[in-house]
């Protein structure tokens, strides 16, 4: 397969080799397996904290498979992200036990304490807002998950003293 | 209440390190098949026990397993564990707390059908479960109970976990075929069915985790115990899941059979805050929206009869209560979102479908519909039932079409405000 040219730039995990490092590593790791793609995909995002265009390419190339499948995969599932998060991430379920459980009320708190919506990260790049599909802990509705612990039974009046611990200066 | 089947570890504590597994009678049913049993008469045990898959369709296991053809090799054996409907929470405390019992009969379907390699695919918000997983099936590797030549035999089994990455339609068994090998998670047209083509173009086996639970005391304790429970077309118990507008919400393991009214009220405890019960979804968000009248909480909680009565599947049985403060249009709306951002894109009915449906449930339910819109809506949906490549795209229309025949007053007191 002939080596696509792409143009790396400086701040992409890449082009430092301590992350570069982390990435053949896995792809190495994996590589054997079948439907290597998915497995490689889930741990780069879990150890770099998301899949640049660059290490699209990268994994494409390595995986002899063409970007096209790469980047379809990363498209197609939400866990995938192509720009770096906060350092901390809240989401908030959107399934139906939490919707009838109040989250839309929970939503309208965080927008008001940290001036960010659903989808956009903090000015001090700390706190990343995301909304998720069912995490099916529906007994402990309405559900919000914080990094990677599950909060459940969140009223508004608690939810400022949940994000305390994770909101810079507060801890 | 008898002692537990499925949810052991709610009588015996720790249940989910192997020794303790191992000391109530762990692996003896696995061992008893591989010894004493060809696979064929485990098969035909549990085709005997009548167990039907736990996963929504209700198929019966065994029917299921002998479509495998036997001059195809190798087969495959793949545990759903995408649990991802929402109102479903029931193989989360299986995995988390009796996964032995999960893994042993995951053991017993491979035997059966004569599977070298099992694959179990959890959704990617089960990472943390998947890492245990991975250490309990290390954990049967050194003791002897998983990899070659098990307890003196020629049979050799592999276990595989398989995390997925946050997409509900990968819990559809084409589509979490397709998720495994590495692609996008868009469902297969069929025929061919995966029991000729499926992991890896091999003949495969889907079974959900529930089901697979069943099978340790069905091979140790037989069919005919098996059938003493649940009714007889739908033999044993059920893990139902109870959530919403319900003081209790849980996981609550009883006979197929137990009534909504008991779940809901016996178990539930009743709806809070003294509101009185409007509706409920026995499946989940792919559910019909039930009027909770006498009829409908009087309705045995099995296969035939919530279809018989209800004209609704009991699905995975995933029972989400709505009390009288809840606006079904409002509830509509949220499903269709739910399912237009599930939507994998491959079939237009489905994709186009549930973009136009939330376009108009979204309208209604911010009051700023057009009265024809309700019928519009209800147009759409139709038009997309019996019309997309796999279940996703009709269950979408579900809440949509039974809302709007069952409370049609919710979406007109928003429109003719």
């Amino acid at each position: 397969m002939a080596e696509i040219k792409f143009s790396i730039s400086s701040n992409d995990p890449l082009a430092k080799p301590e992350l570069k490092k982390i990435i053949d590593e896995v792809i190495d790791r994996n590589k054997h397996l079948n439907g290597a793609t998915m497995v490689v995909l889930n741990e780069l995002q879990s150890k770099i904290g998301f899949i640049s265009r660059p290490m699209q390419v990268y994994v494409a190339q390595r995986l002899g498979i063409p970007v096209s499948q790469v980047h379809g995969v990363v498209s197609f599932y939400s866990f995938f992200t192509t720009s770096p998060r906060g350092k901390h991430t809240v989401k908030f379920c959107l399934g139906t036990a939490c919707y009838v459980g109040g989250i839309p009320q929970i939503i309208e708190k965080a927008k008001q304490i940290l001036g960010v919506e659903p989808g956009q990260t903090t000015e001090d790049g700390e706190i990343t807002l995301e909304v998720c599909r069912c995490v099916g802990a529906c007994s402990q509705a309405p559900v919000v998950v914080i990094d990677e612990d599950l909060h459940g039974r969140v009223r508004p009046n608690k939810f400022p003293q949940l994000i305390k611990s994770i909101q810079p200066g507060q801890e | 209440m008898s002692a537990y089947i499925l949810y052991r570890h709610r009588d015996i504590p720790n249940l989910n390190q192997l020794d303790v597994y191992q000391k109530n009678g762990g692996f003896e049913a696995i061992k008893k098949a591989i010894k004493t049993m060809s696979p064929a008469a485990v098969l035909n045990e549990v085709k005997d026990s009548g167990l039907r898959g736990r996963g929504g369709a209700g198929f019966p296991t065994g029917m299921k397993w002998s479509f495998l053809p036997g001059n195809l090799w190798p087969h495959y054996v793949v545990a759903n564990a995408d649990e991802s409907e929402p109102g479903t929470f029931k193989d989360r405390e299986i995995l988390e707390s009796n996964p032995f019992q999960f893994l042993e009969g995951l053991m017993l379907a491979a035997y059966a059908v004569q599977a070298n390699d099992a694959y179990i695919y959890l959704r990617g918000e089960f990472w943390q479960i998947a890492r245990r997983l991975d250490t309990c099936i290390e954990e049967l590797y050194a003791e002897g109970l998983l990899g070659d030549k098990l307890f003196g035999t020629k049979y050799s089994l592999r276990l595989h976990t398989h995390l997925g990455a946050g997409a509900y339609i990968c819990g559809e068994e084409t589509a979490l075929l397709e998720s495994i090998e590495g692609h996008l998670g868009q469902p297969r047209l069929r025929p061919p069915f995966p029991a000729t083509f499926g992991l890896f173009g091999k003949p495969t086996v889907i079974n959900n985790v529930e089901t697979l639970t069943n099978l340790p005391p069905i091979i140790e304790k037989g069919a005919a115990w098996f059938k003493t429970l649940g009714t007889e077309k739908s033999p044993g118990v059920k893990i139902f899941s109870l959530s919403g507008c319900v003081n209790k919400p849980g996981n609550y393991e009883l006979p197929l059979g137990t009534t909504f009214r008991e779940l809901i009220f016996t178990h539930g405890g009743g709806i809070p805050d003294g509101r009185t019960i409007k509706a409920i979804m026995s499946a989940g968000a792919s559910s019909v929206i039930v009027p909770a009248d006498d009829r409908a909480l009087d309705t045995p909680m099995d296969y035939e009869s919530t279809q018989a009565n209800l004209n609704a599947p009991l699905g995975s049985a995933s029972v989400i209560i709505l009390d009288d403060s809840v606006n079904m249009a409002w509830l509509v709306n949220k499903t269709v979102h739910f399912f237009r951002h599930e939507s994998c894109g491959k079939c237009t009915p489905c994709r186009e479908g549930t973009y136009w449906m939330s376009h108009l449930t979204r309208r209604i339910a911010a009051g700023e519909a057009a009265p024809d819109d309700i019928d519009l809506l209800n147009i759409v949906a139709r038009q997309m039932q019996g019309k997309c490549l796999c279940a996703l795209g009709e269950f979408s229309t579900m809440a949509v079409t039974s809302g709007i025949e069952k409370f049609r007053a919710d979406f007109e007191k928003l429109v003719n405000h």
